[in-house]
């Protein structure tokens, strides 16, 4: 995204800067660092991505052809971990960096050097993770979730992948402080915290939660690490540990990590759907105290991942309702974001599909999480390709889809140039039909039972199976078009108006020219 | 740069930093905290002697239960077998069995049993007096020994079981650990 470089606003500091790589290695600039994040999510993606293609490959047909039972259970392990770890998380950090100084009026991050360690330290974690392949015996192969007493046996792969989340962990870690001490001291003059954009509320929101479990889990790889090499039994049953207690550890970390990666995307589509809809968010907040109930709502459900690992039925039945009780907030922002589009003056370029696509499909995925959430179902779905299809519910078409439309949405801003908007809109639809096409038939195979992280299965799955894999190669296809959406727009797209989304009321698109000079905001604006 | 690394940002900064601190520490703590959670809830308690009621010794003599001992050792070279196969009792009728372990190196070792049983309930049944798994045991090279574990099998007991197993295995604790109780 080199257009955004060059700006003649930019030319006096930029004479500073080393120019070629060492401009990329040595930046502290808020824009570059986003641009950096983005385009290493991306490529995360791809890789991820690939890993998906192979367990779709091998689950075509029936019976064991492409991936031996090993590599395919190292190939859904690492899709797992470098999905959620190397994609998502970084892509909305990417989204932060860009736009959290941008809609607030901040000159930059707060801290400037520590957010590029943040960024530079994504990329030995990678580099680690994909690397286990190839050491003996593999990458880590007991699923992203690494319960022991797999992940305590595991071989040299799964020490590299405790230190790949260690690594992540602490860039993650310091990208929160970066974004909570920039929302909270940097606003412009007159931003007032209830003033603030959604997408800005998310991240708070987000970025405190992070710094609340992220050390959890560190904490948590740190005793698997030392049960494994020296000679402690947090989780060894044989030296008194409880492979229980793992879990219980791991999902106080784990189930704020879902919504870590939910929510920002929540704030995303809260700041395209009114531009669309050229009205102001309806029940602004309200959305707010619905983000907040949610996060902390989220640390008292962990256990609900457990229920069959053994419980007594109150603490079922404490998980069970504290669990169904999220839909509520997040109820309010979906009723929110309806009654925002309700008598607006809609138009639906691409950034408004994915949005309204989000929306139609992240309420499918929470639906299927209330039915998973019951007791009684959620033992017969444990561990059945129906959790599949519900976390690919919210994962993809909720996380993916809401940083498609936030790319397509700031893009102008961020190149002074517009995508093209018919490939956009295929993109879209050719998303959103392989996307159903994957995961939709995989609620009836959890339900006829076929258990996931196997690589083969009975024949009564056959034929759900090869829709679903023919879909995924389909939906991974779809994202090259994307890649060259955003390329051909960075590089020969036309030249972006002002303001090229008249509905757009924050300060980025009020305040800043298109495409945003390299330094903005130096004086802060003054919102009224 | 207006207001990078001012104060204010630096004082977030710590504040920050200090959270983070505790919630590493937090984690740790869980640990303890889950322990003590399931010694006083009694979720996980395996290696602890129960205490005998003694007004409450109702036999129940219309059914038999029949109970299989099994042994096993987890990486260490020791022999370790139950006596008798399995016993037939009646719930509430107390029996004591007898095992045996012989260290079958050439060195001083120590080694502590950890329990696991079929059906998964029947610890809830299950009250053990005394057991050898309540200690750990160190056994000089070639030693044998014979140890008893004494309970009774509450009347409480699902009617629709009548055969339940009990599995000891033995791992190896390093020189100088202390017992493992839980």
């Amino acid at each position: 995204m080199a257009a955004v470089h060059g700006d003649a606003h930019g030319h006096e500091h930029d004479d500073h800067h080393p120019s070629g790589i060492m401009r990329w290695i040595t930046t502290t600039n808020h824009k570059d660092i986003g641009t950096m994040y983005l385009w290493f999510s991306f490529a995360m993606f791809l890789t991820g991505g690939t890993l998906a293609l192979g367990i779709r490959a091998e689950l075509f047909q029936p019976g064991i052809q492409i991936l031996q039972p090993e590599l395919f259970n190292q190939f859904t392990t690492l899709h797992g971990l470098i999905m959620v770890f190397g994609a998502i998380m970084p892509a909305f950090v990417g989204f932060a960096n860009w736009q959290v100084p941008l809609m607030i009026g901040a000159p930059d991050m707060a801290f400037a050097r520590m957010n590029n360690w943040s960024f530079w330290l994504l990329i030995p974690a990678a580099t680690l993770l994909v690397s286990s392949f190839f050491v003996p015996g593999g990458a880590a192969a007991g699923g992203w979730t690494f319960y022991p007493p797999l992940s305590t046996q595991g071989g040299l792969g799964v020490d590299l992948m405790i230190f790949a989340v260690h690594i992540l962990g602490a860039s993650s870690i310091m990208g929160s402080i970066n974004i909570i001490t920039t929302i909270l001291n940097m606003r412009a003059p007159g931003m007032t915290l209830m003033k603030m954009p959604m997408f800005v509320w998310t991240w708070l929101i987000t970025a405190y939660l992070l710094v609340l479990v992220m050390p959890v889990l560190a904490g948590t790889v740190t005793m698997l690490l030392t049960d494994r090499h020296f000679g402690t039994s947090f989780f060894n049953a044989a030296g008194g540990g409880d492979p229980v207690m793992f879990q219980h550890i791991f999902w106080f970390f784990g189930h704020p990590e879902v919504y870590i990666m939910i929510l920002p995307s929540f704030g995303i589509v809260s700041e395209v759907i009114p531009t669309f809809s050229r009205k102001p968010l309806f029940g602004y907040s309200s959305m707010v105290y619905a983000t907040a109930s949610i996060a902390i709502l989220s640390c008292v459900v962990w256990a609900h991942h457990m229920f069959t690992a053994g419980m007594p039925t109150v603490g079922q039945l404490f998980f069970m309702y504290a669990t169904m009780l999220i839909a509520v907030p997040t109820g309010v922002k979906v009723f929110n974001w309806t009654a925002t589009m309700w008598r607006g003056s809609m138009t639906f370029e691409t950034p408004m599909l994915f949005a309204i696509g989000f929306i139609f499909l992240f309420v499918i995925g929470g639906f299927s999480g209330v039915i998973c959430a019951i007791v009684p179902i959620d033992i017969q779905v444990q561990d059945t390709y129906y959790v599949i299809a519900h976390f690919h519910y919210v994962l993809v078409s909720g996380s993916l889809f809401a940083l498609f439309a936030g790319a397509y949405y700031w893009i102008p801003k961020w190149t002074g140039r517009m995508y093209n908007e018919t490939l956009g809109k295929t993109h879209f639809w050719l998303s959103m039909f392989f996307f159903n096409l994957t995961f939709f038939v995989q609620h009836f195979l959890g339900l006829a039972g076929m258990p996931r992280r196997i690589p083969d299965y009975n024949l009564q799955f056959a034929d759900f199976n090869m829709i679903s894999s023919i879909g995924a190669f389909g939906f991974g296809l779809t994202q090259l078009l994307f890649l060259y959406v955003m390329i051909n727009c960075i590089r020969s797209g036309e030249k972006a108006p002002q303001k090229p989304w008249d509905g757009a009321t924050t300060l980025e698109w009020t305040h800043l020219p298109t495409p945003a000079p390299y330094h903005s905001f130096e004086k802060p604006p003054v919102v009224q | 740069m207006v207001n990078g690394n001012s104060k204010a940002n630096v004082l977030m900064m710590k504040k920050l930093l200090v959270f983070t601190l505790i919630m590493f520490v937090f984690g740790y703590a869980l640990v303890p905290f889950y322990e003590k959670f399931c010694e006083v809830t009694g979720i996980n308690n395996l290696l602890k002697p129960d205490v005998l009621v003694k007004d409450n010794n109702w036999v129940d003599e219309e059914r038999f239960v029949t109970v299989e001992f099994d042994a096993n050792t987890r990486g260490l070279p020791w022999q370790f077998k139950p006596l008798q196969r399995s016993a037939r009792i009646h719930p509430g009728e107390p029996i004591t069995v007898m095992y045996e372990i012989a260290n079958n190196s050439e060195r001083e070792m120590i080694g502590q049993a950890i329990p696991s049983y079929s059906p998964r309930f029947l610890d809830k049944h299950l009250k053990k007096f005394e057991c050898f798994c309540f200690t750990k045991q160190v056994l000089k090279p070639n030693e044998v020994r014979q140890m008893p574990v004494q309970f009774v099998i509450e009347p409480g007991l699902p009617t629709d079981i009548h055969t339940v197993t009990i599995s000891y295995t033995f791992f190896e604790l390093p020189d100088g650990a202390s017992t493992i109780k839980k």
